[in-house]
């Protein structure tokens, strides 16, 4: 059965994912914080079909523990499978705006922990010579607007560090998924206002866990914002700059 | 999994009357994130996947706990049968989970997209009430947390409490997990028989009859012939299957949907009678006997998605009652009589006898006796007129109509369906209310 390790446990759309392996009785390995909440989601996996899940409660911002993470990973299961990357926040664009030190504790988290995970990562996977890396990226990495572009330019250079990584490790037999979802309903948008562009994450959940088992190079999750994000990356910017979205 | 959440959510009820404005919403993530409901100024209510068809998951002016997000399961005993999960996981995701291990709900509603916390609220039940009872009588324990605490309630530990927020309408605080039995199942398919009946007497005859034979009972009702053909219609009834070795029949799941609000003319008399005669084509007095997955057995109306929209946008109102067992069921019979008369034509009339299992909730809605379930379309005052004078009859006759599908009975008549409303009512939670209590209850408490 497959051994995967999610690192952002918490995140619904990680939990919504893991529930599909679960009922094919996989192990998981759920790093995040905090660790009560890593404990909820090991019964709830367990309890629908998932063979184990260890926890291990991780502040991923402190980049010198990321080599022990993966090692008590492997320790734990005897090798990883895959990996599914999911934390980040949303931040406050306005706040990052007016603030260097906000601005830079955006992209910490959202870009450079995943380097640094990705960086370990991708040794371990280019040595072992099979499994699969996902990480949750984004739309709003596709492009960047005003309205939320610190945000978007930490999505931005981790879909360009995939799209590198991927380049680098086919040569391994390693998938490497940028998963690019676009607007869900989590709490992480709980104060945006719902339309219908808005998604289920259990229908997110369900398009990664197909993207992950296929090895797909880029899910957009649901599928329509691959066209969505089509239009919107192709509008001139001399007309894109002066809308607002 | 794939519960549909609508995630346009209105927050409205199933029945799309009445609709109302609320203060605001909080989306509860985590059971351990639960807001301090003393902070706020409203009142609050649980709102789960909004299948109540009135005003009971409605709270006018008030805020809503939507509980749809608490979906983790915590624990699950596939050898005992024993599920423990959070109060916003819906049916079919416990039966996702549990019918692969050979487990199935000890009782179902008509529909699988209801919460756990809705179905204890309720005290739903389904087609084997005669043999198993409601929801409630398969809860071995839950959370319940209130504005001044948080109790373990069971049948023996606070035990009042676990009487009164099963069937409680969930103003007796926020349930936030639950666990309750399972029963075995040789498969997930069901041994179905259809006997079509040509009218009230013969149903009173068959029915005593089938209910010895099968577990799952109910029957589809014609509410528009009159005469000697009043009341004609067709049992369906089945048992789990338990097949012999070798290949299974598999289900076709198709799924089709209403996309829009159909015009108000698509329901009218004539449609609805249409509808019955084509239901009504089984011979008579002939048994048809088949093997079916259980999805089209007790889902029929879940392989419509938002199958209110038949109505239209004026909505429709669910009406169900019970009466006893009693004599020649003249009571039965007059209500009947009314809907001919009235020319509101009900499109399904689900008609079943209920066993005399007890449940433990306080204000459960099933007793022994003939319980019917209709529905209408909305049609202004003449609506509910008509339901006025159903609510005269199973008044008299000593029955009840049931809260979760409710928008429009009186207070008078709900106190006399429930005596025991008063005794209920010390155990609601001071920061909780809904708007159907409040409209129950109103002149009570002189509000």
């Amino acid at each position: 059965m497959l051994k995967i390790m999610i690192i952002g446990a918490t995140s619904v759309i990680a939990q919504e994912t893991a529930r599909f392996f679960a009922t094919e009785g996989a192990e998981f390995f759920l790093v995040g914080i905090p660790a009560d909440k890593l404990v909820v989601i090991k019964d709830d996996l367990v309890a629908r079909g998932a063979k184990r899940a260890e926890v291990y409660e991780a502040d991923l911002t402190d980049f010198d523990k990321h080599p022990q993470i993966i090692e008590s990973a492997v320790q734990a299961m005897g090798s990883i499978d895959a990996v599914l990357i999911a934390h980040g926040t949303l931040g406050n664009q306005k706040a990052a705006e007016a603030s260097v030190e906000v601005a830079l504790k955006e992209i910490n988290l959202n870009l450079l922990s995943n380097i640094s995970l990705l960086t370990l990562l991708g040794n371990y996977f280019e040595k072992q010579r099979r499994g699969c890396i996902a990480v949750i990226s984004s739309v709003a990495g596709d492009r960047g607007r005003g309205s939320n572009y610190v945000y978007g330019t930490a999505k931005a250079g981790t879909t360009t560090f995939m799209q590198g990584l991927r380049n680098r490790l086919a040569k391994s037999g390693v998938a490497v998924v940028t998963i690019k979802p676009g607007l869900v309903d989590t709490p992480m948008t709980a104060d945006i206002k719902k339309n219908f562009l808005f998604s289920d994450p259990a229908t997110v959940g369900k398009a990664i866990y197909l993207g992950m088992k296929k090895g797909k190079d880029t899910v957009y999750a649901p599928w329509f914002w691959r066209y969505i994000m089509a239009i919107i990356i192709h509008i001139p910017e001399f007309i894109f700059k002066k809308m607002s979205l | 999994m794939t519960t549909p959440l609508n995630r346009l959510k209105q927050y409205k009820s199933w029945g799309r009357y009445p609709t109302v404005e609320h203060k605001a919403i909080h989306q509860i993530h985590w059971r351990s994130d639960l807001p301090d409901v003393n902070k706020f100024e409203e009142t609050v209510l649980p709102y789960g996947y909004g299948r109540s068809y009135g005003d009971s998951c409605l709270n006018e002016g008030g805020i809503l706990l939507d509980t749809s997000y608490m979906q983790q399961f915590i624990a699950f005993d596939a050898e005992q049968g024993l599920v423990r999960c959070e109060a916003g996981v819906s049916l079919e995701q416990v039966l996702e989970v549990i019918v692969p291990c050979g487990w199935f709900l000890p009782v179902t509603p008509g529909t699988k997209f209801v919460s756990i916390g809705g179905a204890i609220a309720n005290d739903v039940h389904g087609k084997n009430h005669h043999r198993a009872g409601t929801f409630g009588c398969h809860v071995t324990q839950f959370e319940l947390v209130r504005s001044d605490g948080t109790y373990i309630c069971s049948p023996t530990e606070n035990a009042e409490l676990f009487r009164a927020t099963i069937g409680g309408l969930g103003l007796t605080g926020i349930i936030t997990w639950a666990e309750f039995k399972l029963k075995r199942i040789p498969s997930p398919l069901i041994d179905q028989e259809k006997i079509r009946f040509a009218n009230l007497d013969e149903f009173f005859a068959i029915s005593a009859e089938m209910d010895q034979r099968f577990e799952y009972l109910m029957s589809w009702s014609d509410c528009l012939s009159g005469g000697d053909s009043m009341g004609r219609g067709i049992f369906m009834a089945g048992n789990f299957y338990d097949p012999p070795l070798g290949a299974e029949p598999s289900a076709k799941k198709l799924k089709p949907f209403v996309p829009f609000d159909l015009p108000s003319i698509a329901l009218n008399t004539l449609s609805v009678k249409a509808f019955n005669a084509v239901l009504y084509r089984i011979p008579l007095g002939k048994r048809v006997r088949s093997i079916v997955h259980y999805e089209p057995f007790y889902y029929p109306l879940d392989a419509i998605n938002n199958w209110y929209r038949l109505y239209g946008k004026r909505g429709f109102l669910q009406y169900q009652l019970v009466v006893p067992l009693e004599g020649d069921n003249e009571p039965i019979r007059e209500v009947y009589r009314r809907i001919a008369q009235s020319g509101e034509g009900s499109f399904l009339v689900v008609l079943k006898a209920f066993g005399d299992i007890a449940s433990p909730g306080m204000l459960s809605f099933p007793m022994p006796g003939v319980t019917l379930a209709l529905d209408f379309a909305f049609n202004g005052e003449k609506t509910l007129k008509l339901l006025d004078e159903l609510d005269t009859i199973v008044r008299e006759a000593r029955g009840r109509v049931y809260p979760a599908k409710d928008a429009r009975m009186s207070p008078e008549n709900f106190r006399a369906y429930y005596p025991q409303w008063e005794a209920f009512a010390h155990y609601i939670d001071p920061k909780f209310s809904s708007s159907f209590w409040r409209r129950v209850t109103e002149s009570a408490n002189g509000q």
